[in-house]
């Protein structure tokens, strides 16, 4: 098994007529991803064409799962947009949304994250890369690409990586690849600082799921998601997990590229951070160019 | 995005918050004509930048003091010309100061009690939180860390706002009785509403006064805005002061590239926030002082690497770049070509060293080494870092 998702889950997307959308709905049927529906108001009945595929859009999110047997979305909507299109899934009671936009304001995000609470529909997000499990084929072929990541780099196997940041979770997934050890499932839980999965809510997943046997734990400055993360694990996850927390050398005050990467009167810092994963017998990467290699000692694999 | 102290009191005008009656003025003789429009027996006249410490600062003709309070209309002018056009410099400024270009003019109230007020967004609540405290007019992180009993927290609902009987909790716990109670009330909805619609993240009134004529008015605050409303708070967004703002980081924010300058003298070009962080920290690992932050996104164009270089090449302190890609998607190839050609337009003259992986690297590769550019390609990210600290330590 992986986590959320697996290469037979039917997946819609929103926004997939937007050139954004559209180039990563064009990737993910590439990759062999089950991508069922498309939803863009307004452009019902027509279809998204890519190759030899053909995806039906509907109006709205209802009509799409009804039709498609759709489970999860993922929103490619802009950010004026996009906090109207997850409560459209939770509305429609999907399983998952994985929102990719990034730039949704704050006020719109807590009252979604509100609304969500006691719904069965999970968020993944926003600002996020999204979610991969890979498949059996070449190149990780055949798997779950939900969002942005490069499919090519993943291999199927049986690492969990969790991360806010896009490019590090590639850095780390690729490292990983290269030395001949696969990941169950790829989740980017984004940057934003309210977000619907945390860090902890996905250890939990791994720490269930069967297929995962070690854990990469990505996290960077900003909030305390990590240090709860890490106190959860000290006392309940059974698998060996390495880490790494980017912002070292951030200067306080001062946002660094994602809206939730901010030190304020001294929370959220690194070092804080880094002392909470290593009391939690985490293994933290001394540099982001060694997280599998982290990993793989304190797993026994080298 | 910070703004200025008079735009500030005129967003809580707007929303009907009570705040001591000024204006801004950019002359001397604006700044005798609000003193005559207030009628006011006292004035206070403030030089509006950014920076703190103003009330200690010096200007650069000598003057002393950002800070004045004054009772005629004369005085108020005479003060004026020695402020506006001059750089204002404090402890906050660097030595150059900050350039006034603009006073707020304003009745200097009596005060008979200081209090503090804030409304934030609250991370861990993922909620707007109230904060407020008997001891006002002082450092509130220092009150949270010597007396944490004298700090009030009311968490608000989202989606219910700020309800009246949370105002007169609060009202009751910093003593705010009889008809201070009812302008409480009416203060802090007004406050909560101007927070909401103006998409804020932080509204800090420090201090809130109570006058000896029992009135209850905001005299100071802070406002910090949630970038990612910006696009729907135009009057916010015209509040803007690119003169206050870091050149470089106003020149990225053109080409859409994210850039925070630091003082270092590694600069780095990064595509991703969490990359370009991590890359800042491996420099700083290897023994060398990262220039800045700069994510150039995830489908970065040829025009905005260049624009890049241009403003990485600004800071005199920068003695070499490092330039670190994890192409995933976007082709390594076109981001070669990309550096390739904004090395050879700015005439580069110190080391850069280039980690690229990922889609197309092997083509990448080639484009720079056929470039003949006096640049080092690193395996890794490590590799990279380790180059580029030796380069620099060299040269």
């Amino acid at each position: 098994m992986s986590i959320l998702v697996t290469s037979q889950t039917r997946v819609l997307i929103q926004g997939i007529t937007g050139s954004f959308g559209a180039r990563h709905a064009q990737l993910s049927l590439d990759y062999g991803s089950q991508i069922v529906a498309g939803v863009t108001p307004g452009k019902g009945g027509k279809f998204f064409e890519h190759g030899a595929h053909k995806v039906p859009i509907f109006d709205t999110v209802e009509e799409a799962a009804h039709q498609t047997g759709a489970t999860v979305s993922t929103v490619f909507v802009p950010p004026p947009f996009a906090a109207d299109a997850i409560l459209e899934c939770v509305d429609a009671d999907l399983d998952l949304v994985v929102a990719i936009t990034e730039g949704i304001p704050i006020n719109d995000m807590i009252r979604v994250k509100q609304k969500m609470q006691g719904s069965a529909t999970r968020l993944i997000g926003p600002n996020c890369p999204g979610i991969v499990t890979p498949g059996e084929g070449e190149h990780s072929h055949g798997g779950c690409r939900i969002g942005i990541a490069p499919g090519y780099i993943h291999k199927r196997g049986n690492v969990g990586v969790v991360s806010r940041s896009g490019t590090l979770t590639y850095e780390a997934v690729w490292q990983l690849t290269s030395r001949g050890y696969g990941q169950s499932t790829c989740v980017g839980i984004g940057g934003d600082p309210v977000n619907g999965t945390s860090h902890l809510d996905v250890l939990r997943l791994f720490n269930e799921d069967p297929e995962t046997e070690a854990i990469i734990l990505i996290g960077e400055i900003g909030g305390s998601a990590e240090e709860e993360a890490a106190q959860w694990a000290a006392e309940h996850c059974k698998k060996p997990i390495a880490g790494f927390i980017a912002g070292t050398t951030a200067p306080p005050g001062r946002r660094m590229g994602h809206a939730g990467a901010i030190v304020s009167g001294g929370k959220g810092t690194a070092e804080g951070k880094i002392a909470a994963m290593k009391a939690a017998g985490i293994a933290v990467a001394e540099t982001p160019s060694v997280m599998a290699e982290t990993l793989l000692r304190h797993w026994g694999k080298l | 995005m910070n703004i200025h102290e008079y735009q500030a009191r005129e967003l809580f005008q707007k929303f009907g918050v009570a705040s001591p009656l000024g204006k801004a003025a950019s002359t001397p003789e604006e700044a005798a004509t609000i003193v005559k429009e207030l009628g006011a027996a006292q004035i206070v006249v403030k030089a509006q930048i950014h920076a703190g410490g103003r009330g200690k600062g010096t200007f650069s003709n000598g003057f002393k003091g950002g800070v004045h309070v004054c009772h005629t209309a004369d005085e108020a002018r005479h003060l004026a010309e020695q402020m506006l056009g001059h750089a204002l410099i404090t402890n906050q400024t660097g030595p150059d100061g900050r350039q006034v270009n603009k006073l707020l003019v304003a009745e200097a109230v009596d005060i008979s009690r200081e209090l503090y007020f804030a409304i934030l967004f609250d991370r861990t609540i993922c909620a707007p939180m109230i904060i407020a405290s008997t001891e006002g007019g002082m450092d509130i992180e220092a009150v949270a860390e010597h007396s944490p009993e004298k700090i009030i927290r009311i968490p608000v609902d989202p989606l219910l706002g700020l309800q009246p009987y949370q105002t007169r909790k609060i009202a009751a716990a910093l003593d705010l009785r009889g008809s201070l109670m009812t302008q409480a009330t009416k203060l802090f909805l007004a406050i909560y509403r101007c927070f909401i619609e103006s998409d804020c993240t932080l509204v800090e009134v420090n201090p809130l006064v109570v006058t000896p004529d029992g009135r209850l008015l905001a005299l100071d605050a802070k406002f910090n805005f949630d970038d990612n409303a910006l696009y729907r708070q135009s009057a916010v967004l015209a509040m803007r002061d690119k003169a206050e703002e870091d050149p470089r980081e106003v020149a990225a924010s053109e080409f859409n590239l994210n850039y925070i300058g630091l003082d270092g003298n590694i600069a780095c070009l990064v595509n991703g926030a969490g990359l370009a962080m991590a890359t800042m920290d491996i420099i700083q690992h290897c023994g060398g002082r990262p220039a800045n932050f700069l994510d150039v996104g995830g489908g970065a164009t040829k025009e905005q690497v260049s624009a890049a270089f241009q403003i990485i090449l600004g800071d005199q302190a920068v003695k070499g770049i490092m330039v670190n890609i994890f192409g995933g998607i976007m082709d390594c190839d076109v981001i070669a070509h990309g550096i390739v050609d904004a090395a050879r337009e700015t005439a580069l003259q110190i080391p850069l060293v280039v980690r690229l992986e990922g889609n197309n690297v092997d083509a990448g590769k080639k484009t720079l080494a056929a470039s003949g550019l006096a640049l080092q390609s690193a395996s890794s990210m490590q590799d990279a870092a380790e180059k580029i600290v030796a380069a620099v330590h060299a040269a």
